[in-house]
């Protein structure tokens, strides 16, 4: 009950918050951590539950996103509709992917995402409809009151999106299906033969993973304005979202929240201030710090500090 | 605006850094600042930092005339290393952060895509920095380009017109799949259809791509008899490379046309003697008759301090140009209201160090004045002589030619002048 | 498209050429992950260090193949290093090629990779020598003496790592460690000794691999990310482990690339070499000559 109650006050304050004058820049900023929030909770589905290194998150984010381009262009769908297509194109690339887990594990596994991310670039670079290598120039439609600019209300949608995927994640995790993952991530072979329907789980994971990414990615060319694959597909979007899971800590659905909300932050104070690069440079060295000294992550970390916290 | 909210949310707004600074707040005096992404790395870092030098040429220069409505001007830039990715970001930070008071494009087709529907939906005046059509799916009305080019027949009439003169009959086509190539492959195509020419290769590539040596195989079988190049700089290079690597075939008439990068400084200075027979677009070669001299002396001495190219055709006096214009606009509307200045700049002619410049309805020059010019004569490892005339010798249009074109290309790279 | 039988056998050419320089490129992978097992993601960012750092003392006025085989002593230092931290930290602890380890080495590869762009900025570095830029005329065919410089050196790569992992003691001790490494702590030898020695010498190939690379064409700093599908892809095709099987796969990888550019287009080809990969992993994951 209280998570529903919290989840309610900060649907709540992201609203207000985007009718009040704080400066624009703010919402410009909030979007990309909040972005990143979801696809970290979306990675830690399958990356910490289930112990399986997916590298694609921009193939499905990607996938997300170059669907609501689609859907914008051919029918001027409105913004409902387009991230329920990226969800969609999400869960069913996830899927598919999910379907390559039946043989692989581990490095293999991780390495066949990346191929899934260059491949679905490939495609979109030789689709010309949506602009291909060059990309794509959108115009947005009109702002729907009682929102000032487009980028407040895509805020607050976005602010909406993390609260549903860490509800979703949540939900996940206390559940029968999360016991079942973490089993399979210990041992697979010996949750399969105490009956665990391995194929079953990890296909949901995957489906559920990609189709938070995919709704994830929706709104990023309303966002831009403008769509081109290389930026779409691009591999710091797998670094942003398994950073944020593990530096917050990939055991709980709290983690990713914690490591997305400070990663991202940290990323755009830094991308103003000193430069767009040092803030992916801060990322990796993070990543690297965390996996080597601290693998449980922050809430590892606060744990420790905290003997009798949840 | 409900106002009344302010008050509950106060305690909200302080989760952002920058939440402090309100949305409305209006700078009285102060600098009159002017902001822009500019490519300073990246294909395209060449010529944006010999840009930079210009406009900086020019911040100075009118802050000795006493600055714009007796406010000092401040130019902000950023680098956007030519990757369009990182363009609505830099703007947006220039607008809500900054809190500049006019913009600039940055130098290029690609980096500019992505900020027309910005300035659209934001109704902001924009000072094109050398794009081709990069406002034509946009429509935005408040644009103004300083190039001289406007239609894509602007740009390939002359190269086609000569072609035909050789008695060529067929083109080949090569462009990066990017917005400016794409822009003026689409426009030559047309073209080509148009006056009977047939095109026997036809190929997009993508604008990574660093190895050309199949596609100028794939060029040279299919035996066409002139090359029509769309190309970025570091593309422009690769394919000059791979052409002197491997050949293009003994029957190709010309070659060249719209490969940016050639007009470099430091570009044709490493390429040197390859880059003869070469027939490709500029605007501005020594010889042509703008009031441009005393630019380019100053200019030069900058250029020597900053260690950027030191000789300043084809990109800084338009650039200058954009400082110009815009002052004659903020002095002529006495304002700094972008839909004024854009009225201003409709209606008048401006004076500049590359001539008069007056817009058409699209905001491209009413008259293009873009030179397709051949390389002869050139020799490695030199800069200077690229001042000479007999370099680059124009081929069209009729008001600044000096000399015809020499075919074939392989004859023409072999030819002393 | 135009085609031609000249056309065909021109890239077939090319494409042959193209593979022996990809085997030389994931020769080190083939080490270090098909006998190692280390999952190491950072191996295209390597060789990418590789290429700078042959750029900077080629500058010096060297000879950019001499540069790299300068360099590759000081690369082997650098992968004695990593593998050994890398073992301290994970391996020791058991928890190799799972989240941690891939972490590790994805959050090393970025490192590595902005360190460049902050060093040396985002433009294209090439090297100048004089077999670069021209070429070998046949008949009617040009061959770029570029391609032919790497695909000579490629070939001496594979042949002596070949020769050293079945010929010589350490050779096969590396060979060893990697089929059944409890056997040979029993028989005294120290495998950790072994895999750290092992792991120099792949990063050592490494920095020979990027002289390669920078006199093959321009390099930037994000130019790894293509590689990771390329090196991976031959790797698993050649089968984990397998030397020859590397050269074998790199030859497939070369010549089907350049089909694909001929045929299809510039724009399909980035895409082979994770294409050759999936499909690998789905029909036959142990590869050609997989141990």
């Amino acid at each position: 009950m209280r998570f529903w109650i919290c989840a309610a006050v900060l649907a709540a304050a992201s609203f207000g918050l985007a009718l009040s004058p704080v400066n624009e820049y703010f919402f410009y900023a909030a979007y990309v951590v909040l972005t990143f929030v979801v696809l970290a909770t979306a990675w830690n589905i399958l990356g910490g539950y289930a112990g399986y290194v997916n590298f694609g998150t921009p193939a499905f984010f990607g996938i997300g996103a170059y669907a609501a381009t689609l859907l914008f262009k051919s029918l001027g769908a409105p913004l409902a509709v387009q991230i329920a297509a990226g969800a969609l194109m999400g869960g069913l690339l996830g899927f598919g992917v999910g379907m390559l887990t039946l043989r692989l594990r581990g490095i293999f596994f991780a390495i066949a995402t990346v191929a899934v991310v260059f491949i679905m670039e490939t495609l979109m670079i030789n689709w010309r409809y949506v602009g291909g290598a060059t990309g794509l120039q959108l115009l947005r439609p009109e702002v729907i009151a009682p929102f000032e600019n487009y980028i407040r209300m895509l805020f607050v949608v976005m602010a909406w999106m993390g609260i549903a995927g860490v509800a979703i994640a949540r939900y996940v995790q206390d559940s029968w299906i999360g016991r079942g993952l973490r089993a399979l991530r210990d041992s697979e072979e010996a949750a399969e033969a105490c009956g665990v329907p391995t194929l079953k789980l990890k296909l949901f994971a995957c489906t559920v993973m990609g189709g938070l990414m995919g709704a994830a990615g929706a709104p990023m060319p309303m966002y831009l304005s403008f769509i081109e694959p290389a930026s779409t597909f691009n591999l710091n979007y797998t670094i942003g979202a398994l950073g944020g899971a593990i530096i917050g800590g990939m055991s709980h659905w709290l983690g990713p929240i914690i490591g997305a909300l400070l990663l991202g932050s940290l990323q755009q104070i830094v991308t103003v201030t000193i430069s767009g690069e040092v803030n992916v440079l801060i990322v990796g060295v993070l990543l690297v710090l965390f996996v080597v000294l601290a693998p449980e992550g922050i809430l590892g970390l606060l744990k420790k500090i905290m003997p009798r916290s949840r | 605006m409900k106002r009344t909210r302010r008050e509950i949310l106060k305690a909200g707004a302080a989760l952002a850094v920058t939440a402090g600074i309100p949305g409305r707040a209006f700078a009285q005096a102060g600098p009159v600042k002017v902001g822009m992404s500019m490519p300073q790395t990246g294909s395209l870092g060449a010529g944006g930092q010999a840009a930079l030098v210009a406009l900086r040429l020019w911040v100075d220069d009118v802050n000795q005339r006493g600055g714009l409505l007796n406010r000092k001007v401040e130019l902000i830039a950023y680098d956007d290393q030519t990757n369009p990715a990182n363009v609505p970001g830099i703007y947006t930070k220039l607008l809500d952060v900054d809190k500049v008071d006019l913009i600039i494009a940055p130098y290029g087709t690609v980096p500019t895509a992505p900020l027309m529907p910005m300035a659209k939906q934001r109704g902001l005046l924009v000072m094109g920095n050398f794009s081709f059509q990069v406002n034509a799916k946009v429509q935005h009305d408040m644009w103004f380009n300083n190039a001289p080019w406007n239609n894509a027949s602007s740009w390939s009439d002359g190269f086609f017109a000569n072609g035909r003169k050789l008695g060529a009959k067929t083109v080949a086509f090569l462009a990066a799949d990017q917005e400016f190539a794409q822009n003026l492959a689409n426009g030559a195509r047309e073209l080509a259809k148009k006056g009977n020419l047939k095109a026997v290769y036809d190929q997009n590539y993508p604008p990574t791509t660093t190895d050309f040596s199949s596609l100028v195989r794939g060029i040279r079988a299919a035996k066409p008899d002139m090359v029509f190049v769309m190309s970025y700089p570091n593309d422009s290079v690769a394919i000059v490379r791979a052409v002197n690597e491997i050949g293009i075939g003994s029957g190709v008439k010309m070659f060249g046309g719209g490969m940016v990068g050639l007009q470099f400084t430091p570009i044709m200075a490493s390429l040197g003697s390859l880059l003869n027979g070469i027939v490709n677009y500029n605007s501005y070669v020594p010889g042509m008759k703008y009031p441009i001299d005393d630019f380019l002396k100053r200019y030069a001495q900058r250029a020597k301090e900053a260690k950027v190219d030191p000789l300043g055709f084809y990109l800084p006096p338009f650039n200058y140009a954009i400082g110009q214009m815009l002052e004659q606009a903020v002095n002529g509307a006495k304002s700094l209201d972008h839909k004024q200045l854009a009225a201003y700049l409709k209606k008048n002619e401006m004076k500049t160090v590359v001539g008069p410049i007056r817009y058409g309805p699209d905001g491209e020059w009413a008259n293009a004045r873009v030179v397709q010019a051949q390389f002869r004569g050139v020799v490695d490892k030199d800069v200077e002589q690229f001042r000479s005339p007999a370099k680059q010798v124009v081929i069209y249009p009729d008001a600044y030619k000096t000399g015809t074109v020499i075919a074939p290309f392989e004859k023409a790279r072999k030819a002393k002048k | 498209m135009f085609f031609s039988f000249e056309l065909l056998l021109e890239a077939l050419m090319f494409g042959v050429l193209l593979g022996c320089f990809y085997t030389a490129v994931s020769i080190g992978l083939s080490v270090s992950f098909g006998l190692l097992d280390v999952p190491h993601v950072a191996h295209p960012a390597i060789m990418v260090l590789g290429s700078y750092a042959t750029y900077i003392v080629a500058s010096q006025g060297l000879d950019p193949i001499l540069s790299g085989v300068l360099l590759m002593p000081v690369f082997f230092v650098l992968g004695v290093l990593v593998y050994r931290f890398y073992y301290e930290s994970f391996e020791r602890r058991g928890t190799e090629a799972g989240v941690r380890g891939l972490a590790f080495f994805f959050g090393l590869a970025f490192i590595i990779e902005i360190g460049l762009i902050l060093v040396f900025g985002v433009d294209q570095r090439t090297v100048e020598a004089a077999y670069i830029g021209e070429s070998l005329e046949l008949g009617e065919y040009r061959i770029p003496y570029r391609m032919l410089v790497a695909f000579g050196v490629a070939l001496v790569l594979t042949f002596s790592l070949t020769l050293y992992l079945s010929k010589t003691f350490t050779g096969r001790a590396i060979k060893a460690v990697a089929q059944d490494e409890p056997a040979l702590r029993l028989m005294g030898a120290n495998p950790v000794r072994i895999k750290q020695w092992a792991f120099g010498i792949a990063t050592g190939v490494s920095a020979l691999a990027g002289a390669l690379l920078i006199i093959v064409g321009p390099v930037e700093p994000a130019i790894d990310r293509l590689y990771i599908g390329r090196t991976f892809c031959i790797v698993v095709l050649a089968g984990l482990g397998s030397m020859t099987g590397t050269l074998a796969a790199g030859l497939i990888l070369g010549i089907a690339e350049s089909m694909v550019l001929m045929f299809f287009g510039a724009s399909w080809a980035p895409a082979v070499a994770f294409g050759l990969l999936l499909l690998v992993l789905g029909v036959r994951p142990q590869g050609l000559f997989g141990r």
